[in-house]
C-alpha cells in the first residue's frame, strides 16, 4: 500500500464526484431531503382520537375509572384488549398498532394504600404525533387521580404521588420517530452511496478496459479499493454530521452524540464498499451487475430500520431483517446514539466488521485487474 | 542491437481454439515495428502478452529482458501501452490525468509538454467525456509517455480517427523512434505501416505469415513490376501477337508484367509503332496492402500454412 497512489486516486475520485451533481445529490442531499420530508410530516400530523389498546389486569373500580377518565379527555379512545393476546408489545407490533396501556394487577389496591404503582404506556416512534398524544391524555390522567385521590386525602398537604407511567417502546424508553430516523438515515448514506456507485463502477471500468489500462501502471488492486474505502467513509462522516446537527437543531431529535459513532462510520463503508465491488465482479455486464445491485440494497434499505423500527415489524419481517447486515450498522447506531447500550453495539459492531472483512476478502481475491 | 522484445514459440490457447499458434518475431530496440492482420488474427492477444495483460500458454516471451507475466510491475515502469480504444474517468481533464499518472508512477511529467508533443494543448482543461475519439487517442499517448518508456505499445492507435488526427499519431510516433524509443504498432491500416514501420510481421489465424521489412516482403511475395497503358482492345492483341506475351485487359487498359525496366521501353516502342490509339502509361508495383491480401487469402484458402522466415531468407 503505497499513500502517495492512494492519494493520487482519492483525488481523482473526489474530482470526479464533485463534478457529477447526481452522485454528490444522492450521497448528501437526497438524505438531507429524507431527513426534512418525514420530520415535517411528522411533526404537522394534526391530532386526532388515538386508540389506545389497552390491558386491564386489575378490573378494580380503580382501573376501570381511570380508563373512563382516558375516553373522556376526547383525544384517545380506549380499546380493551384481553390477556390472551399475550404481550401488548408484541401484540401491537404485529398488528401496527402505535400505542398500548397496561394497567397491572394490583392497580387499584396500591392506589387506595398510597403504594406507588406505575401504568405501562407503549407509544412507537413512528408516529410521534399519536404517541404524543397519548402520553399528554395519560399522564394528565394520572396528575388529576394523584391529586384528587391521593392529595385530597393527605391532609399534611405533602403530596406524594401514588400513580406513576412506564413509557416503553422496544427500547425501554420513550423516543420520537425522528430520534430512529438519524441513525436510520446514516445507515442509508452508508448503504447506498458506496453499494450503487461501486457496483457500478466495477462492472463499467471492467468492461470498458480502464482496469486493464490501470493495470498497466503501479497502482494496486489493493490501493484502489483503499482510496474507494476512504472516499465513502469521508462521505459517510460528513453525512452522518448533515444528519446529526439535522436532526438535533432542526427537529429535535434525543440523540447523544458520542466517539462510539465513529467505528461504525467506518467498518459500514468498507463493508459496503466492499459488497459493491464483489456484486460488480461477479456480474458478467454491467447490466446484470446493476440488477444484482439492485436486489441487494433495496430490501436492505427498507428492512433494516432506515425508515421505521425493526421493532415494529412482524416477527417473521424482524427475522429476516437480522440477516441484512445493514440492520447491524443501524441497530449498532441505535444504541450508541439513543440507548447508550455500548455492549450491544460492540457485538453489532463485531458483526459488521468481520462481515466486512470477509466480503472484502472475498472480492479482493476475485477482482481481477487483468486476464488470464 | 540489442532486441526490445523476443518471442519464441508463442502459444495462447482459449479450450481447444488456438488464438496464437507458435509464433516467433524479434523488434529491435529503438525501431518501429508493426504487426498486421485481419480481425481474430490474434494480433491484440499477442499484444497483450507482450503488456504483461494475459498470461500465455507456452512460449518464451521477452520484453526488455523481462517477463511481461511474471515481472508486469518492473516492466511497467519501462513500457508505455495505448490500448485499441483509450477510456479514461469521465469527468477528469487531460491536465489532471497526467498529473495523476505521474503522481502513480512516482514521477513529475510537465503536462504543457506531453500535450503538446501530442497536440493536444487546446483542450488540456476539458473533461474526458466532452474529447473527441482522435483526442482521447492523442490523451492515452500522452499518458504512455509519462514515465519515459523505452517500449512503447501502439494497439490500433489510429483507428476511426479522421485523416488530420492520425497524421499527428503518426508524427509522434515518428518522434518516438528519433527519441530512440522502440515503438510496437499493431494496426489495420497498411498505408500506415508501410510509413512508419521498419520491420512488419503479418499474422493471420494465430500464426505468421510474413515477416520482415515492408521492402522485402514486397519484393519477396509481391508480384512483377507492371507496365499500364491506355489502348482499345486491339492494342492488346497486336502486342501478343508481335511480343508474344500475356497482356490483361480491362476497361480500356492493357497490363503486362515486365522482367526488367528495359521491357518497359521495348513494349512501348512497339505501341507507337502499331498506329493504334494509345495514351496514358504507368509502371506500378504490389503495395504492403496486394500482398497482405494475397498472403492473407492464401492463408484462409489453405495454400499458406506459414511462411513467417520466408523474407528474412530472401535477404
Amino acid at each position: 500500500m503505497n499513500p502517495r497512489r492512494i492519494g493520487a486516486d482519492l483525488q481523482i475520485v473526489a474530482r470526479g464526484y464533485f463534478r457529477n451533481p447526481i452522485a454528490l445529490f444522492f450521497s448528501l442531499i437526497f438524505p438531507i431531503i429524507l431527513i426534512a420530508l418525514f420530520g415535517l410530516i411528522f411533526a404537522n400530523t394534526a391530532a386526532a382520537t388515538v386508540t389506545v389498546y389497552t390491558q386491564d389486569f386489575d378490573h378494580s373500580p380503580t382501573s376501570v375509572a381511570f380508563l373512563q377518565a382516558l375516553n373522556q379527555t376526547q383525544v384517545v379512545k380506549v380499546q380493551i384488549v384481553g390477556a390472551s393476546v399475550g404481550n401488548l408489545s408484541t401484540y401491537l407490533g404485529q398488528n401496527g398498532d402505535p400505542t398500548g396501556l397496561v394497567i397491572p394487577q394490583g392497580f387499584g389496591q396500591s392506589f387506595r394504600e398510597h403504594r406507588p404503582v406505575n401504568v405501562i404506556l407503549y407509544t412507537n416512534p413512528q408516529d410521534a404525533s399519536a404517541s404524543g398524544t397519548v402520553e399528554g391524555a395519560v399522564q394528565g390522567v394520572i396528575s388529576a387521580f394523584n391529586l384528587q385521590a391521593a392529595c385530597g386525602q393527605n391532609t399534611s398537604g405533602n403530596c406524594t404521588p401514588v400513580i406513576g407511567s412506564t413509557n416503553l417502546n422496544v427500547g425501554g424508553q420513550a423516543y420520537t420517530y425522528i430520534d430512529y430516523l438519524v441513525p436510520g438515515l446514516i445507515g442509508f448514506t452508508i448503504l447506498t452511496s458506496p453499494m450503487f456507485s461501486m457496483v457500478d463502477v466495477t462492472a463499467t471500468y471492467r468492461k470498458e478496459g480502464l482496469f486493464r489500462q490501470l493495470s498497466l501502471t503501479p497502482l494496486t488492486r489493493g490501493e484502489w479499493l483503499a482510496s474507494r474505502f476512504i472516499w465513502y467513509t469521508l462521505i459517510t462522516f460528513a453525512s452522518a454530521g448533515i444528519m446529526l446537527a439535522m436532526g438535533t437543531f432542526v427537529f429535535g431529535a434525543h440523540i447523544t452524540a458520542s466517539l462510539w459513532l465513529l467505528p461504525f462510520l467506518i467498518a459500514g463503508p468498507l463493508f459496503f464498499v466492499s459488497l459493491g465491488m464483489l456484486a460488480g465482479t461477479v456480474a458478467k455486464t454491467p447490466e446484470t451487475a446493476a440488477v444484482i445491485g439492485n436486489v441487494i440494497t433495496f430490501p436492505m434499505m427498507f428492512l433494516s430500520g432506515t425508515f421505521f423500527p425493526v421493532s415494529s415489524f412482524s416477527p417473521g419481517l424482524q427475522f429476516f431483517a437480522k440477516i441484512l447486515p445493514l440492520y447491524y450498522v443501524i441497530d449498532g447506531m441505535n444504541q450508541v446514539l439513543l440507548f447508550n447500550n455500548i455492549p450491544r453495539a460492540l457485538g453489532d459492531l463485531a458483526v459488521v466488521l468481520i462481515g466486512g472483512v470477509i466480503i472484502f476478502v472475498l472480492a479482493i481475491s476475485l477482482f481481477k485487474w487483468r486476464g488470464e | 542491437m540489442p532486441s526490445a522484445v523476443e518471442v519464441r514459440g508463442l502459444v495462447k490457447r482459449y479450450n481447444e481454439l488456438a488464438a496464437v499458434d507458435g509464433i516467433d518475431f524479434v523488434v529491435p530496440e529503438g525501431s518501429v515495428f508493426a504487426f498486421l492482420g485481419p480481425n481474430g488474427a490474434g494480433k491484440t492477444t499477442t499484444t497483450e502478452i507482450l503488456e504483461g495483460l494475459r498470461n500465455r500458454t507456452s512460449g518464451e516471451v521477452r520484453v526488455l529482458g523481462l517477463d511481461p507475466w511474471t515481472d508486469g510491475k518492473e516492466l511497467h515502469h519501462q513500457i508505455g501501452v495505448i490500448p485499441q480504444e483509450f477510456r479514461f474517468f469521465e469527468k477528469i481533464t487531460p491536465k489532471e490525468a497526467i498529473v495523476y499518472y505521474g503522481r502513480l508512477f512516482g514521477t513529475r511529467p510537465d503536462p504543457a509538454t506531453l500535450l503538446e508533443q501530442v497536440q493536444l494543448t487546446d483542450k488540456s482543461n476539458s473533461r474526458f467525456d466532452t474529447l473527441s475519439g482522435g483526442q482521447k487517442q492523442k490523451l492515452g499517448l500522452a499518458l504512455a509517455l509519462v514515465d519515459e518508456p523505452r517500449v512503447c505499445f501502439l494497439d490500433e492507435p489510429t483507428t476511426g480517427l479522421d485523416p488530420h488526427a492520425r497524421r499527428a499519431i503518426w508524427e509522434v510516433v515518428r518522434d518516438l523512434k528519433r527519441e530512440g524509443r522502440t515503438v510496437f504498432l499493431t494496426t489495420h491500416y497498411l498505408e500506415e505501416a508501410e510509413l512508419l514501420a521498419d520491420q512488419v510481421a503479418i499474422i493471420n489465424h494465430g500464426r505468421i505469415a510474413a515477416r520482415g521489412a515492408p521492402s522485402d516482403i514486397i519484393r519477396t511475395y509481391g508480384g512483377p513490376e507492371r507496365l499500364r497503358v491506355q489502348g482499345p482492345p486491339e492494342l492488346a492483341e497486336y502486342l501478343r501477337q508481335k511480343l508474344g506475351i500475356v497482356v490483361r485487359y480491362d476497361s480500356g487498359r492493357l497490363k503486362t508484367d515486365l522482367q526488367s525496366p528495359a521491357d518497359a521501353l521495348r513494349i512501348l516502342s512497339v505501341i507507337d509503332s502499331s498506329g493504334l490509339p494509345w495514351s496514358g502509361f504507368a509502371t506500378e508495383s504490389d503495395t504492403l496492402e496486394d500482398v497482405f491480401v494475397h498472403l492473407v487469402g492464401q492463408m484462409d484458402d489453405g495454400v499458406l500454412k506459414s511462411a513467417g522466415s520466408k523474407a528474412a531468407e530472401a535477404r
